[in-house]
């Protein structure tokens, strides 16, 4: 089968986001291979909602996602960081100094 | 049986035996995503015959209508008991026809006033819509492709032979083809069938038949 395995070829992979229901935000699903957009919406249509587990779906190219990973942090500024800060701790000693601790527990 | 029970016979006898046609393609399809695909498009066909089935025994046994006849009683078209596998061109060529034929008879079936028939038809249209875009898309594909013009030469006649007169006429324009002469379209109405037929039925029929009036 010259052409079928021709579409195999020239495919270009898409990224695959779902909605799971309306409302939410769009999660990354997986990916399809596929030639063309035709393809693409085809194929994302039956790997990834052909079970009713999506109400929408985003199919992009994977070319024209923009990647950006490097973040570094040679100087070590934890206070940039949502970990660098324990807001439980000092919710926590603000609890106590107001003499409010049990209510934590509710 | 009345026309329309005839013809609704017709059509879940086609979507069986062609969902069972195309699920032969699982796992061998030409790549994965399409695997995935025409599998579950195969799956829908069963599922569309299951409903009418299920529309035609009323209180009675969908199962017994779609496995307990007798291989001459299925009234299904030539054109989808054929086994194609492995020739992706014919596979495509028979999508391509059979389903522009199905979206003319359920068009028909839309305007039924019988209305469980003709929410049923509505039902089954609306997937259909996703079977005709997949049928379409490999149709377009495929468009230069000399395997698939002769596929559709092959199995023009097929299609014309098991559609009314006025479906004829619409496939006609549609795919800008004449209408073949009588002695082409012999032996390719419905009731006629191939020598893959009987292994087909046996096969489709198998694991009812090996427990008779079993509760599954």
């Amino acid at each position: 089968m010259g052409p079928a395995r021709d579409a195999g070829r020239s495919s270009v992979i898409w990224e695959v986001f779902r909605q799971e229901r309306k409302g939410v935000a769009f999660e990354h699903a997986g990916s399809v291979a596929a030639p063309d957009e035709t393809f693409a919406r085809a194929y994302a249509h039956e790997q990834y909602g052909r079970r009713s587990e999506s109400v929408a779906l985003w199919v992009v190219p994977r070319g024209s996602i923009l990647e950006v990973e490097d973040f570094v942090d040679e100087l070590n500024r934890n206070y940039h960081r949502v970990d660098g800060y324990s807001l439980k701790a000092k919710l926590k000693e603000a609890r106590e100094r107001a003499g409010t601790a049990a209510s934590a527990d509710r | 049986m009345n026309e329309q029970a005839r013809r609704l016979l017709q059509i879940a006898d086609d979507e069986l035996v062609l969902g069972w046609r195309d699920s032969e393609w699982t796992g061998i399809a030409p790549v994965l995503e399409e695997d995935v695909a025409f599998s579950s498009i195969a799956q829908n066909e069963i599922g569309h015959a299951r409903a009418i089935y299920q529309l035609l025994a009323g209180n009675g046994d969908a199962d017994a209508l779609a496995f307990d006849r007798r291989p001459d009683e299925y009234r299904c078209s030539p054109l989808v008991q054929m086994r194609f596998v492995p020739d992706w061109a014919r596979t495509i060529a028979r999508r391509v026809l059979y389903e522009a034929a199905d979206e003319l008879r359920l068009a028909a079936l839309k305007q039924s006033d019988d209305e469980a028939v003709a929410g049923l038809a509505a039902k089954i249209d609306r997937e259909e819509a996703y079977h005709r875009m997949h049928a379409q898309m490999w149709h377009e594909r495929l468009r230069d492709e000399p395997r698939l013009k002769a596929a559709l030469d092959e199995l023009w006649p097929y299609v014309v032979a098991t559609s009314e007169p006025a479906e004829q006429e619409a496939l006609a324009r549609l795919f800008k083809r004449e209408i073949p002469s009588n002695s082409l379209l012999l032996g390719k109405e419905r009731g006629a069938h191939d020598e893959s037929w009987p292994a087909l039925w046996e096969e489709m029929t198998e694991v009812r038949r090996s427990v008779p009036g079993a509760a599954w």
